[in-house]
């Protein structure tokens, strides 16, 4: 016991040579797991996504992911554009654009609720979005997903954009519960109008973002799902009837506003139809 | 080895964590974990593994190096070679399920400064050969993993009647919200800490032949 | 068990009658006998089905602990019976029966029991009992039933008998058809959600949407005024409480009509008057110097009204009271008097 007070003092050599060691030990153990797991890693988030964007988009069966910028879309494979906001392209099976998903974030009651929104560049609606991150009341906050009177919002809601293509045509706006006059208005749950407001702000301060970047470009995502462009030419049942697949009541009062045609190539051609 | 203290037996020193010294309902560390992901049993049960993994991890190696560590630089190691360990079971968690990984948040990471496990390695693994170490650290890590349980069970079951999101009462349940939310935490954990306090001092009690109003006014 | 002979030393004045915890619980209990006769007639069958029900539960509880804390019974100082009629008042009538158990049981268990019993609890516990069910279950309780039903003696609300661990039915449709028109809101709410503002008359007669023993403004009031004429009560705190919040409404109103309503309503609407003649008034969690009476009384007035203007709830007296009820201790050190003689600036 007395030992401790009379014992030398340890050599600095000796405690360097400790910490060295351990160091490499430490070292080699953390970039082993790093290596072996990598693959698992990635494949996880990969699957995460996808589940994410498939549920919003139904029928989805490929997620590629792209930036819109000012100067048009590049995947995301090549790199994070400056100024470039982030979607998702997601196709059925024959390779046919399903639908776009992008997220959203807003200030909920207790913290940033984050959502990831469908848009359908047919009918220029958001046609639902899914929960990623939120900390609301459970019980409370936790209706925005599961109250249908609430969801019954999102199957059509009017995000077109005004015929300067520059920002939404009407913003979306969350009001007091019952008073839902407009299609870009969102119904909010009474008792969770903090919560419901945050998806509304969530949607509107991304598709405003997104949206005047992404129309013009959208030619390009019809014809080119990044992978299965040479497999399944998206030619024979491409374009707009994929999109009509699932048609609702509001799709024939929303015609597209600026047509989508699948043969014109000309980036400005829906920039001009839509102020003629 | 301590003089003066009783050597175990390997039985003994595995059990030790499960039940004798609880690290939550006996010691009462690492409450910060217990508390924030005890919301549901599966939560609770991959945050116990995680943390078994690293004190058993980290125990061993320490227990290992023992002879080499100089005094002086000895929590320094601790540390780096348990925030190695922490970081392994990260990487190994987001491999398995992402979904974890998503409940579990920050506290992954912030198994780092669980207080059992610098305690463990502290006090167990420095002074003990790596067997004794790693069963002494498998028990601990049992007993956390089951107050963790013990826990997230009654969170889950009250706060959303369900156990391992198996829903238990049909569609109708009402779920008690506080029991998701912080203060549910805590009522659960005081409960808990009640009855165990409750039937340890009956135990006591009925070893010290009938005491003559002693505590009661305590 | 034989009781020893208890020799009393004390110094004069010597009192022949003694106010014993005993005498003045089991009036408290006659002055809050009348305000609960009043919620059953208001309410009906439902409200009669809780006040017995909770009541029961506190009772139940207690009992149990003084059976694992190996004590003597401590039923007979009426202590609980308060704590059951309190709780039971400040529910909504039509709340589940289960619901109101679990709210009797963490009254007397989490706000009593696990102090040390009665004199040792650091907050009211009728109002921790319904903290617990608030945060437990906010739907039920803001779950409002029309007063003067024409069945209300005939028949239950239908969420009364919800089985255990159920979630209670929607009780709109059955609500609208007893009474027309019938919103489900309280004035607190209907004045924070639609700006209407309830008539005082409203209040005086009962016909308004609140907890079963909330809305007889009058009849607390007497029971109160019963019961501090008595000495039974502190007649200080519910003055400092009514008062401050009285003060800090007309405040408000000053600053802005249009916004904020005047001092009569806040003082009528919610839970107030209950709470600042019968809760905040309860002997074990209140201060006792003089001057800290006050400071609490008006700590508990100011904190409701800034509830209730700029708080997500539209009611605020339950935490009001139970902050109160923890800043008492230090209240108290704060407002000691003077010990007679002392130097000033010493501590006694």
């Amino acid at each position: 016991m007395t030992e401790a007070t009379l014992q030398p003092a340890t050599p600095s050599a000796a405690m360097i040579r400790t910490l060295g060691l351990v160091a490499t030990v430490c070292g080699v153990l953390i970039v082993t797991a790093y290596e072996g797991t990598l693959d698992a890693v990635n494949a996880n988030k990969k699957l995460a996504l996808e589940r994410a964007v498939f549920k919003v988009i139904p029928g989805a069966a490929k997620v590629d992911e792209y930036f819109a910028t000012p100067a048009g879309i590049q995947p995301a494979a090549t790199g994070t554009p400056e100024g470039g906001v982030k979607f998702y392209a997601a196709y059925d099976q024959a390779g046919t654009l399903k639908g776009i998903a992008a997220e959203g974030a807003g200030k909920g009651y207790a913290d940033t609720v984050r959502i990831l929104y469908a848009y359908d560049p047919a009918r220029q609606v958001v046609t639902g979005f899914g929960v990623v991150a939120m900390r609301e009341t459970p019980g409370i906050g936790d209706k925005i997903y599961t109250d249908p009177a609430f969801l019954k919002n999102f199957e059509a809601l009017d995000v077109k954009l005004s015929a300067d293509l520059k920002s939404l045509a009407n913003a979306v706006k969350v009001v007091k519960h019952g008073s839902k006059q407009n299609a870009w208005e969102i119904d909010a749950i009474a008792g969770a109008t903090v919560t419901s407001k945050a998806v509304g702000r969530g949607i509107n301060d991304s598709a405003q973002k997104l949206l005047p970047l992404l129309v013009p470009n959208l030619e390009k995502l019809n014809a080119a799902p990044q992978s299965r462009v040479s497999a399944f030419p998206p030619i024979a049942k491409g374009g707009e009837g994929g999109f009509e697949a699932a048609p609702t009541p509001s799709s024939t009062q929303n015609p597209p506003q600026p047509p989508f045609t699948k043969g014109g190539s000309d980036l400005a051609s829906p920039r001009q139809e839509a102020s003629s | 080895m301590i003089p003066g203290q009783k050597q175990l037996t390997n039985m003994e020193e595995l059990l030790e964590g499960i039940w004798k010294q609880n690290p939550v309902f006996v010691m009462v560390l690492g409450m910060c974990p217990v508390l924030a992901v005890s919301v549901s049993a599966m939560n609770a049960i991959s945050m116990g593994l995680a943390t078994t993994f690293v004190l058993v991890g980290s125990t061993l190696l320490v227990s290992l190096l023992r002879s080499v560590i100089p005094k002086e630089v000895r929590i320094a190691t601790y540390i780096v070679i348990i925030a190695t360990f922490v970081t392994v079971v990260d990487y190994l968690i987001q491999a398995i399920s992402l979904a974890v990984y998503d409940a579990l948040g920050a506290f992954i990471q912030l198994i780092v400064v669980n207080c059992i496990i610098l305690g463990r390695a502290e006090a167990h693994a420095s002074k003990n050969p790596p067997l004794r170490s790693v069963l002494n650290a498998l028990g601990m890590g049992a007993g956390f993993t089951l107050g963790l349980f013990a826990l997230g069970a009654v969170r889950e079951i009250l706060g959303a009647g369900k156990l391992f999101g198996v829903a238990l009462f049909g569609p109708d349940f009402q779920p008690w919200v506080v029991m998701v939310l912080p203060p549910g935490g805590f009522f659960v954990l005081g409960s808990w800490l009640l009855l165990f306090n409750w039937l340890n001092s009956r135990k006591t009690d009925a070893a010290q032949a009938k005491p003559v109003e002693g505590h009661a006014h305590v | 068990m034989n009781e020893p002979l208890r020799l009393e030393l004390r110094t004069s004045p010597h009192v022949v009658k003694d106010n014993s915890v005993e005498r003045i619980m089991f009036h408290v209990v006659l002055a809050l006998l009348p305000i609960a006769a009043f919620s059953v007639w208001q309410y009906g069958l439902s409200a009669l089905a809780l006040l017995v029900t909770v009541t029961g539960t506190c009772l139940l509880t207690e009992r149990l602990f003084n059976r694992l804390g190996g004590t003597a019974s401590t039923l007979s100082d009426w202590s609980a019976t308060i704590t059951g009629l309190l709780l039971a008042l400040t529910l909504p009538p039509a709340f589940p029966l289960w619901m109101g158990a679990v709210a009797g049981f963490t009254a007397i268990a989490l706000g009593k029991a696990l102090f040390g019993g009665i004199g040792f609890n650091v907050l009211n516990p009728a109002l921790v009992g319904r903290a617990f069910v608030q945060a437990a279950f906010p739907v039920a309780i803001t779950t409002w039933i029309p007063a003067f039903s024409a069945q209300r003696f005939s028949e239950f609300a239908p969420t009364t008998f919800t089985l255990p661990f159920m979630t209670p039915p929607d009780i709109g449709d059955w609500a609208r058809a007893a009474v027309d028109g019938f919103t489900g809101a309280t004035p607190l709410a209907r004045w924070k959600f639609e700006n209407v503002l309830a008539a005082p008359g409203d209040f005086l007669s009962g016909a308004v949407t609140a907890s079963a023993g909330e809305t007889s403004a009058i009849l607390i009031l007497l029971c109160g005024l019963y019961l501090a004429v008595r000495r039974f009560l502190d007649w200080r705190i519910p003055v400092a409480v009514l008062g401050s919040a009285a003060l800090t409404a007309w405040v408000f109103q000053m600053i802005d009509p249009a916004r904020y309503p005047d001092p009569l309503f806040v003082l009528l609407s919610g839970g107030l008057m209950i709470g600042a003649v019968f809760m905040a008034t309860d002997m074990a969690t209140s201060p006792v110097t003089p001057k800290g009476v006050w400071l609490y009384g008006a700590l508990i007035g100011v904190v409701t009204v800034m509830i209730r203007y700029f708080g997500g709830l539209t009611e605020g007296v339950m935490y009001a009271i139970l902050i109160g009820n923890a800043l008492a201790p230090l209240i108290d050190q704060v407002t000691q008097p003077r010990v007679f003689g002392a130097a000033k600036g010493k501590k006694a």
